[in-house]
């Protein structure tokens, strides 16, 4: 087990949030679609640009910019 | 007996689907999350009962950080409804409950309508509504809000709730041993002080509090300071106590514990899942193809080029079936009034204003319902999310693009439910550069103008021509949009963190209300100001008269032509035969010539005529003539007066908007235009002044400031361009 960046996380690739680190209003954002420490994330791709990126919890699919996944730290199978 | 009652729930739950199944009202539903930005009310009677629905703007908690969230939340506090339907996603459950758990929090009497269970079904989730009903000590009532099943149950249980009239009861959940102490040393002060009890239950400010939820403690600030300060230093205190300890915010561990709470709530038998949780849903499938990196914006840039494809062919009979019956309209009023200022004003004034307003809607409604498909499907959620990289570039928002498109980004639309659609940006800043650019697009009434203009001068490459002002529109608004965000709009973009919607068969009342809904903006401006400013126009291109001497010069000249060609051929012509011989068909067309001419000096001499003179010398650096200037000067009002008001003034008598062929070859024969004058005003037009409506409607959406600001930005700056196109295009010899 590992943890990384969010933003660095390959297409396809699950992982399990470890921490949110960020207050205000995009923290709350993150969390108020569920994204907390230890819900299970995959991701599903990106924009054409590479920015945002799109992934799938277990019943909704979200959408974040890469400085906001920057905030979330996953851990991952290595 | 009369109650009120309330829909909360998250954004794109089905809350207005619901609030239209239950009261037969006709709102927007759509499938993008953000829809309904404000309260709207309904009546309907269940059971001998009155009640008086809301439907609230959706939100995924209740720590108001935008204008919708503080809508739903100080309606609730405020208003006090006798029950609040909780619309929950069934295919979503432990998401849509983390505002319910709040709503709990806050003690409202609360009835969840579980929604959408027709989707969870297929997605192999079952849920258990009685245990769930027992876990939450609430009503829990399935339904599928699209087709009105289980409303009947649900309303009941919303009466039975609503009539036991019990006073709000707060659920209060454990934050963990630090936090609850922290809580229970601030409930000592607020309970001490009453500090904000009269709207908010006690337990619930404190966790507000913690939250830093800044518009509830801006106001309790204003209540009572001193005990803001006490409670503000507890915060503190337990702020860096967490950070020290656990390195979180107080915010984080609350909302940790909260879906703590419902996880462990609904293991207990809850939910039940046929399939695991990597399984590929339709959806998934969808956007492997749509949403591809590599794909996806060629399948984008195919979908609107389809939808521009659809609405220009599709609408071409309709639209010429509307033009001849105005067209017959007029010839009617003709044979009925005789010659004089009453038939010059219905047919010039009202007919022809009104008429080629009119004649658009079928193109709008074309335009609209491709647009409402692309929505309801979920589309347009796939291509906020593919375009936010490039949107941001230019300081704009994903969500941006809705209103570029509705405003006529594909060309052909209208800045009135596109400023409207605005709405839907979370972030001021975002929204009022979105608000005040929107405008550049090419919606459905510059489209005549560009077609007239491209057809006289540029007949051999048209749909280029077409293509390139409307990227041109696109290109023009992003660097304005860039301008406004780093200088007046400067500001920190808004997180971008949003739901995709799973793709969803739009139903066909929701395309129709929502097609409906934005060509009905469409037609009332045609029936209400163009309506006023055809008539207006009318009079300032008829009033005052030609002196009567001058006049008379007119009548004399064409007496001389009369006399010169004889009796024979006047009886000819009096005649009215449609195949003159051709010493007959001179004589009548120098007649015409004669007529033109009067126009023209009766035009010179009218008050717009006068106002288009004295605006000639400046206007002249653009290249336009004082008869443009009169065009130009109606386009303030309504864009799509440019063209009839450019046919009258150049004395063509009725030119209906379609139909200007005649009008074009005008144009071209006449020394004041040539390509590069064609171009100049077409730019000008694109980018000038926004018509009237759009700014009632900025001055509604921001500020009357802003309305004002925008027509004089725009105007100034479409000169500029378009002195500047003028310029470099004669300069180079390029006419
Ligand atoms: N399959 C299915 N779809 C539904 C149901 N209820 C609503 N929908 C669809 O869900 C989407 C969202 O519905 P809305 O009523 O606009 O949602 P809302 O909660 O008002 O959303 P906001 O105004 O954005 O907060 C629409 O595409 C509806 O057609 C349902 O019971 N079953
Ligand atoms: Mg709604």
């Amino acid at each position: 087990m590992s943890t990384i960046l969010l933003r660095h996380m390959a297409k396809h690739q699950h992982g399990t949030i470890a921490t949110v680190n960020v207050a205000g209003e995009l923290g709350r954002r993150i969390r108020e679609m569920g994204l907390i420490p230890g819900t299970e994330i995959t991701i599903c791709g990106r924009a054409p640009l590479n920015d945002p990126i799109a992934l799938r919890l277990q019943d909704s699919t979200i959408t974040l910019r890469n400085n906001e996944a920057d905030h979330i730290l996953v851990q991952v199978e290595p | 007996m009369q109650l009120k009652m309330a829909l909360a729930g998250n954004p794109n739950a089905g809350k207005t689907t619901l609030f239209n199944q239950l009261t037969g009202a006709r709102q927007h539903v759509g499938n993008y999350p953000g829809i309904t930005v404000d309260h709207k009310e309904g009546r309907l009677s269940h059971g001998g009962e009155t009640i008086i629905v809301t439907d609230l703007p959706g939100t995924y908690s209740m720590t108001a950080y935008s204008a919708e969230e503080l809508v739903a939340r100080d309606y609730l506090v405020n208003n006090r409804p006798q029950v609040v339907i909780n619309i929950v996603d069934a295919s979503n459950l432990e998401r849509n409950l983390y505002l319910t758990c709040q709503l709990l929090e806050l003690g409202v009497p609360l009835v969840v309508a579980l929604n959408m269970v027709d989707v969870a079904e297929s997605r192999g989730i079952e849920i258990n509504s009685a245990a769930l009903s027992r876990h939450l000590q609430v009503p829990v009532i399935p339904i599928v809000a699209r087709s009105g099943l289980g409303t009947k149950a649900l309303l009941d249980a919303a009466v039975a709730v609503a009539s036991e009239n019990r006073p709000w009861t707060p659920l209060s959940i454990s934050y963990g041993d630090d936090l609850d102490a922290a809580l229970a040393e601030m409930l000592a002060i607020i309970d001490e002080q009453r500090f904000l009890t009269d709207t908010y239950p006690p337990r619930y400010t404190a966790i507000k509090y913690l939250e830093s939820d800044q518009q509830l403690v801006e106001r309790g600030e204003k209540t009572d300071a001193e005990a803001a300060r006490r409670l503000q230093q507890l915060v503190d205190k337990s702020t860096d106590h967490t950070r020290r300890t656990l390195d979180v915010y107080p915010e984080a561990i609350i909302a940790d514990q909260r879906y703590g709470y419902i996880k462990s709530l609904l293991r207990q038998g809850v939910i039940s899942r046929k399939y695991d949780a990597d399984r590929l849903y339709t959806s998934d499938r969808i956007d492997k193809v749509l949403t591809n990196r590599l794909v996806g914006p060629l399948i984008m840039l195919a979908i609107l080029f389809a939808l521009y494809q659809f609405t220009f062919s599709w609408s071409e009979v309709p639209v010429s079936w509307l033009e001849n019956g105005f067209s017959w309209l007029g010839d009617k009023v003709k044979e009925i009034l005789p010659d004089g200022i009453l038939r010059s004003l219905v047919i010039s004034g009202v007919i022809d204003g009104v008429g080629g307003v009119l004649g658009f809607v079928p193109l709008i409604m074309f335009m609209f319902f491709g647009i409402a498909v692309l929505e309801d499907s979920g589309y347009l959620a796939r291509v906020a999310f593919m375009m936010d990289r490039v949107f941001r570039i230019f300081g704009l928002h994903g969500s941006s693009v809705m209103p570029f498109i509705v405003s006529g980004g594909i060309a052909g639309g209208c800045a009135v439910p596109g400023v409207m659609a605005t709405r839907t940006l979370r972030s001021p800043k975002e929204r009022m550069a979105t608000l005040l650019t929107v405008p550049f697009m090419n919606c459905g009434a510059k489209l005549p103008v560009l077609a007239l203009l491209i057809g006289a001068f540029f007949s051999e490459d048209r749909a280029q021509y077409m293509f390139f002002f409307t990227m041109l529109a696109w290109l023009v608004a992003m660097l304005a949009a860039k301008l406004l965000r780093s200088t007046v709009l400067r500001g920190a973009p808004t997180p971008f963190v949003m739901e995709l919607p799973p793709y969803r068969l739009p139903t066909v009342r929701g395309l129709l209300i929502h097609t409906w809904e934005r060509t009905y903006q469409y037609i009332k401006k045609a029936g209400t100001v163009i309506l006023g400013i055809s008539i207006l126009l009318w009079a300032m291109m008829t009033f005052p008269h030609l002196p009567d001497a001058e006049q008379a010069e007119f009548a004399a000249k064409r007496q001389a032509i009369l006399a010169e060609a004889g009796t024979d051929i006047v009886a000819l012509l009096e005649g009215q035969g449609d195949d003159l011989p051709v010493e007959a068909a001179a004589v009548k067309e120098r007649l015409a010539a004669i007529e033109n001419d009067q126009a023209e000096a009766a035009l010179r001499h009218s008050l717009a005529g006068t106002i288009g003179t004295a605006m000639e010398p400046v206007s002249r650096l653009a290249g336009f003539d004082w008869r443009t200037d009169i065009a130009l000067l109606g386009g303030f009002a309504a864009k799509e007066v440019i063209v009839s008001t450019l046919g009258t003034a150049y004395s063509i008598g009725e030119v209906d908007v379609e139909e200007s062929q005649s009008l074009s070859e005008r144009l071209k024969a006449d020394d004041n235009w040539n390509r590069v004058v064609a171009v100049a005003a077409m730019i000008f037009i694109m980018f000038y002044s926004p018509c009237f409506v759009t700014l009632v409607c900025i001055a509604k959406e921001a500020s009357w400031k802003w309305a004002a600001f925008s027509m004089g930005f725009n105007t100034v700056f479409a000169f500029v361009l378009a002195v500047a196109v003028y310029q470099l295009g004669t300069f180079f010899n390029l006419g």
